[in-house]
């Protein structure tokens, strides 16, 4: 960039002037920001308010990872879309929100799914990260690539009315590094123990409010101003409006950057999180395409929807309606003697109730349907509603 | 009696009780004691040796019991434990 884009036009310096009145922060600082590349992985629920806030406070260069597409069920927390973006992919569609908020902001699309292949190609050229992901093995990558790329890596994460932030691998003024995810919590917990957003829910607010806690951060390690999140844990308890502020330190067994690193580049995280682990016997499944093929001929067999009643009210496929909790006291209305498919959205509570069901019941005869209800609308009934 | 928070997302193993008084003399005695009240949060706390699951961090005022003397760690009267859960979402 030339030394003239470093400086600020008339238009910015009034854009800017409520930040740079104030003395601590000041023209210096607003300059940091202009200068900065931020990397917002994710522009869900936590990346939409970041994505906001960092736009308009005038962070030079902003680049975007997701692969998603905007889905009715984001509008409740994704204050980024609107229901004209429905269907369009979420970075190209917060693109142009972004730009219609800042035209000084330089966007940079990374329309994929982050992964131990792309990972440190996508963030190399980035001053700070902050993560919005959604799940373990993503975290954990991130987490690594952050390490060994040596970049700041702004977290927060939200479950139901849960919420967390902190600042990992910051470098402080004294040159000391502070601790990280896999020092916080070094494994993952296994999959189906703790569930996702998707499945346990979110309160919508919560993401807003952790989520402009990420973009505070992300301004504070730029800038330099203030005390930034770093060897410290925030939590936020909505429900009862309680938060936390916890100490974290380093610790000399972290794989990544302890004091005899065995991890020195990016690993297999899904494995790593247990999700190809082979502890469990494996349950027989069924694709929505062959599950449609035996709707339509005729084939005697029973479907057992385990979702709760008030998804049952969105969409059904023509199962029957037995919540995951109550499966197995309802274990009567369901037959050994003919094929059984039972369903959830996305396969993973069906999963479980086919476990249980085989476990206290000696069923033998039961598929899951991979990819839950949504898949069988993706597949086979796509004017049916997502959600 | 010592305060023990207990997480959103495990309240629904403690009859939605977010904080709970137990009297006890280390860290590891309150987690035996809150185990045996109420089964279902086993699972979620020890791992099958009985150990604290390192997904699930405990926090002795503001410090992490890792960094104190792990489940030996004394509490008193007015000490509150935390237990922080790892969650993950943010996106979807």
């Amino acid at each position: 960039m030339s030394t003239q884009d470093m400086e600020f036009s008339k238009e910015e310096l009034a854009r800017y002037n409520r930040h740079i009145i104030i003395p601590e922060f000041g023209e210096e600082s607003q300059l940091k920001l202009k200068k900065a590349k931020v990397l917002i992985i994710g522009s869900g629920g936590l990346g939409s308010p970041a994505l906001l806030y960092l736009t308009a406070a005038g962070v030079g260069t902003i680049g975007i990872v997701d692969f998603d597409v905007v889905d009715d069920s984001n509008l409740q927390r994704q204050v980024l879309f609107d229901i004209h973006e429905i269907g369009k992919p979420k970075v190209e569609a917060a693109k142009r929100r972004l730009e219609a908020l800042n035209p000084h902001v330089k966007f940079i699309l990374h329309n994929a799914h982050i992964n131990s292949g792309n990972a440190l190609e996508i963030i190399k050229d980035y001053d700070v990260v902050a993560d919005g992901t959604d799940n373990f093995p993503t975290r954990y990558l991130v987490n690594d690539a952050t390490l060994l790329l040596d970049k700041p890596n702004v977290y927060g994460s939200v479950f139901q009315f849960e919420g967390q932030v902190s600042v990992f691998n910051f470098v402080n003024a004294a040159g000391v590094r502070g601790p990280n995810y896999r020092d916080l919590y070094p494994t993952p917990p296994p999959p189906g123990l703790v569930p996702s957003c998707a499945e346990g829910g979110v309160l919508g607010v919560l993401p807003g409010i952790i989520g402009s806690l990420q973009a505070l951060e992300v301004i504070k390690v730029i800038t330099g101003v203030g005390e930034p999140l770093s060897g410290r844990f925030f939590t936020f308890d909505a429900l009862n409006f309680e938060n936390r502020t916890f100490n974290i330190k380093r610790r000399e067994d972290n794989p990544v950057n302890g004091k005899n690193p065995t991890i020195r580049e990016l690993i297999d995280y899904e494995q790593f999180c247990g999700m190809r682990a082979v502890e469990e016997k494996p349950v027989k499944e069924i694709t929505a395409k062959k599950l449609y093929d035996w709707q339509v001929s005729g084939k005697k067999f029973k479907l057992i929807d385990v979702r709760e009643p008030s998804e049952f009210k969105i969409v059904q496929i023509g199962g029957e309606l037995i919540p995951l909790a109550t499966i197995a006291d309802h274990a009567g209305q369901i037959p050994h003697d003919i094929d059984v498919v039972v369903h959830c959205k996305a396969g993973i509570r069906s999963l479980k109730a086919i476990r249980e069901l085989e476990e206290k019941f000696g069923y033998n005869n039961l598929y899951n349907l991979k990819g839950g209800i949504l898949a069988y609308i993706d597949q086979v009934q796509p004017e049916l509603t997502r959600y | 009696m010592a305060t023990v928070i207990i997480p959103t997302p495990l309240r629904k193993f403690t009859n939605q009780t977010a904080r709970l008084q137990i009297e006890a003399g280390t860290v590891g005695e309150i987690i035996e004691k809150i185990t045996l009240d109420f089964p279902e949060l086993k699972k979620h706390l020890l791992d099958p040796q009985g150990s604290v699951r390192s997904f699930v961090n405990i926090f002795s005022g503001d410090d992490d019991i890792r960094d104190l003397q792990q489940e030996k760690t004394p509490v008193n009267q007015s000490t509150v434990i935390s237990i922080v859960p790892a969650i993950a979402g943010g996106k979807r």
